[in-house]
């Protein structure tokens, strides 16, 4: 179970992988997550599902390498398996319990970030199967870093890419690209999806906010078991605490404590800094 | 006169040594002392304690075996009605059950039935185990899910029964609160419930881990598409509460669940495991049950000087006293009649003090305890890194929010009977998932009893 497939390092630092795990894949929707446990002493790490294919009984998981653990899982290849990989978690997006009438007068603009460009895929690729309009903008730091290109062109009525360095597409943020499609270009949407670092989802946001635009973002909190039991992912939503692992990841924007859930993703930085040094004193004293 | 013989003390790792680690604190009996403690049974024609034990194990009747020195007899009798021997022996509270209606202890001290029952299983363990008895298989699958106490009791039942047992489980390693919740040095994890889950196994029970009921698969894709008969649920009580004071968002606030998840199923107290654990120099923990207790020692053992806040006073805390005994032993400070106000942070959103106010006991509230009262103006601060609140858990909703027909109460959990029949036909619950967070014995008692009446409803197919 949960062997490696397929293998692809969509960017030096980003990692495509194809894993079999067919209950998995027979019950994903857009907009849910999984966790992978790559080793026996492994973390449980929440990643997004980036594609499922029910018949083959794979799902495609996107890994950025930025720790120890997400290193770990990019270390696999082909043939090889993670100990665990678990889910489809969390609730899938709205879109997908709504009546088909309703779907057909919706105009979807997606603002993707980064890695955050996997999750927004399946999603667009669910509403265009339906006839949906859709629109996408993709972010990255350079021309090299922006993936799903091909894939997300597919899916989507137009692709709009940004660069920081304007080596591709329009030079600027994503938010700025929003804007101008709203407020130069005349585009009429009536629904906007963020996906990305938290930083981008908080602008995004305040952009959408300025827009009059209603707009769904995708929390990625620290996480242990996924499952509702830890409560490491609380985020504050209209003022309440929630779980973003059994009552999210998806959250209405304008609703959601930016400033506190990316205070809360850096709990454990130092923790993962020392780890990576090889340096393990996490426990004060004994052993 | 075989009461004359005080109760054989049980040894244990010395206090300033064990807060430093987490081995397990007590070593039980050796086979001279067990034999000592089983003489000193009346074997009684009524035995008060069976009745007392919540899966009726034939207690005289074992402790008989012990004395003779038929230890592995003492395990076939312990067999015949509980499957986690060597868990039961270590974590439950004897003191209100078995051991508390032992009529030595009217006069004296009570029979150490939890020590034996412990003795028996573990050197039953160690010399090759009980030989599994099962009846031929009838061709019937049943569906457990949740791997914890409950499902195990109730797997067990029925694959003895002949059933195609399996268990679906939503963590990657097996045994519920057994692995997640109660610490290593209370109840070992691969020498004690590994084992005692492989026993399960050895029964022929398929234990099916990382899938999440009511995600992954739901209880009608089992029963309409998978073939199963019927289904028990066993999922626990895992939604861990919060008070809902200001500052519980810091970072540096755990939930007891989080805490307890990272380092006994994560392993974060090992240099060799990946998943982090923050303590810090000071950590508080609120409230005052065993999940309080048990994290407390861990913080202790991780290095931090460690204090328990409790609103109500040491004779009401709903720990066991053995545990808040061995607590004390090891150092952990108990600040009784407080109760947190607020969490209070430094500048980059970190737990720097808790606020308490102090309380005191008024009038008796519906429980029987005395309620606490805030005395007014009496607010103070202890400065702390960490903050862990044990304030109980509740059934997670995913699974009754993904099965139609299947009632739950308003404190969200499963609507079932004595004998664990839900409103939904063929779907079948017990243990901490009907009763909300209650012990690992009581759970077992519900899914041996969901067992009998899942083997009756079968028959009605």
């Amino acid at each position: 179970m949960f062997k490696i497939i397929t293998k692809e390092m969509l960017t030096p630092t980003i990692c495509r992988m194809k894993v079999e795990a067919p209950r998995l894949a027979a019950a994903a929707l857009p907009g849910q997550f999984l966790i992978v446990r790559a080793t026996e002493n492994g973390e449980r790490i929440p990643l997004t599902i980036s594609d499922y294919d029910k018949e083959a009984g794979t799902v495609t998981i996107v890994t950025q390498q930025i720790g120890a653990s997400s290193s770990d899982i990019i270390s696999f290849e082909e043939g090889e398996s993670f100990c665990d990989v678990v889910g489809p978690l969390g609730i899938p997006s709205d879109f997908t319990g709504m009546p088909a009438e309703e779907l057909a007068s919706q105009r979807y603009i997606f603002i993707a970030g980064g890695v955050g460009t996997a999750p927004v895929y399946p999603q667009v690729k669910w509403l265009h199967e339906r006839g949906v309009a859709v629109d996408v903008i993709v972010g990255a730091k350079t021309r090299d870093l922006v993936i799903y290109k091909e894939e997300m062109e597919a899916v989507c009525d137009n692709l709009y890419i940004c660069t920081d360095d304007g080596s591709e597409g329009f030079k600027g943020l994503v938010t700025a690209m929003l804007e101008k499609l709203v407020t130069e270009d005349g585009k009429k949407y009536t629904q906007a999806v963020a996906i990305g670092p938290m930083i981008m989802m908080k602008f995004a946001t305040l952009t959408c906010r300025k827009l009059e635009l209603p707009v769904i973002v995708s929390l990625n909190t620290l996480m242990v078991d996924g499952t509702g039991m830890c409560g490491a992912c609380r985020v504050t939503v209209a003022g309440k605490t929630r779980f973003a692992c059994v009552e999210g990841p998806e959250f209405n924007g304008y609703d959601v404590d930016f400033d506190e859930a990316m205070r809360r993703q850096g709990m454990y930085k130092s923790e993962e800094l020392v780890e990576n040094e090889h340096h393990k004193c996490r426990i004060g004293r004994g052993r | 006169m075989a009461n004359k013989i005080p109760r054989v003390p049980v040894r244990e790792q010395d206090p300033k040594v064990r807060a430093t680690n987490f081995d397990e604190v007590c070593y039980g009996y050796n086979v001279e002392e067990a034999q000592l403690e089983a003489s000193r049974c009346l074997n009684c024609k009524n035995p008060r304690c069976v009745a007392a034990c919540p899966v009726s194990i034939n207690i005289p009747g074992f402790i008989a075996k012990v004395n003779e020195g038929d230890f592995s007899g003492a395990a076939e009798v312990i067999a015949m009605d509980s499957s986690l021997p060597a868990i039961c022996g270590r974590v439950c509270p004897q003191e209100t059950q078995c051991e508390g209606s032992c009529i030595l202890g009217i006069k004296g001290e009570p029979v150490a039935i939890g020590k034996l029952e412990r003795f028996v299983a573990d050197w039953s363990r160690e010399n090759g185990g009980v030989k599994p008895q099962t009846a031929p298989a009838n061709g019937r699958k049943i569906a457990v899910i949740g791997s914890g106490p409950a499902g195990l009791a109730c797997a067990s039942d029925l694959a003895k029964l002949g059933y195609e047992v399996t268990i679906f489980e939503a963590l990657h390693r097996p045994g519920g609160v057994l692995v997640y919740g109660i610490p290593e040095f209370r109840l070992p994890k691969d020498e004690v419930v590994e084992a005692e889950i492989n026993a399960v196994r050895a029964l022929g029970v398929k234990i099916e881990t990382d899938v999440v009921v009511g995600r992954t698969v739901t209880i009608d894709s089992l029963l309409d598409d998978e073939g199963f008969s019927a289904v028990f649920i066993g999922s626990g009580a895992g939604l861990p509460k919060f008070m809902g004071i200001p500052g519980e968002n810091l970072n540096g606030v755990f939930s007891a669940n989080e805490f307890l998840t990272r380092n006994n199923l994560m392993k974060a107290y090992r240099s060799d495991y990946m998943t982090p654990i923050h303590t810090g120099d000071k950590v508080v923990v609120v409230g005052g049950g065993n999940v309080a207790m048990d994290a407390a020692r861990t913080a202790l053992r991780l290095g931090a000087a460690t204090t328990i806040v409790y609103r109500r006073t040491e004779t009401e805390l709903p720990a066991r006293r053995e545990e808040v005994h061995h607590a004390k032993e090891e150092g952990i400070e108990f600040a009784m009649l407080t109760n947190p106000v607020e969490i209070l942070g430094d500048e980059k959103g970190w737990v720097r003090a808790i606020k308490c106010i102090r309380m005191e006991l008024g009038e008796p509230d519906e429980s029987g305890r005395r309620s606490p009262v805030a005395v007014p103006g009496s607010e103070f601060e202890i400065e702390t890194d960490t903050v862990i609140m044990s304030l109980g858990t509740s059934p997670n909703p995913l699974i009754a929010r993904t099965t139609g027909g299947l009632d739950t109460n308003r404190r969200g959990c499963i609507v079932a009977d004595e004998a664990g029949a839900t409103t939904r036909p063929g779907v079948f619950a017990g243990g901490d998932a009907v009763t909300g967070a209650a012990t690992v014995i009581l759970a077992m008692g519900a899914g041996r009893k969901a067992a009998a009446a899942i083997h009756e409803y079968v028959k009605t197919l």
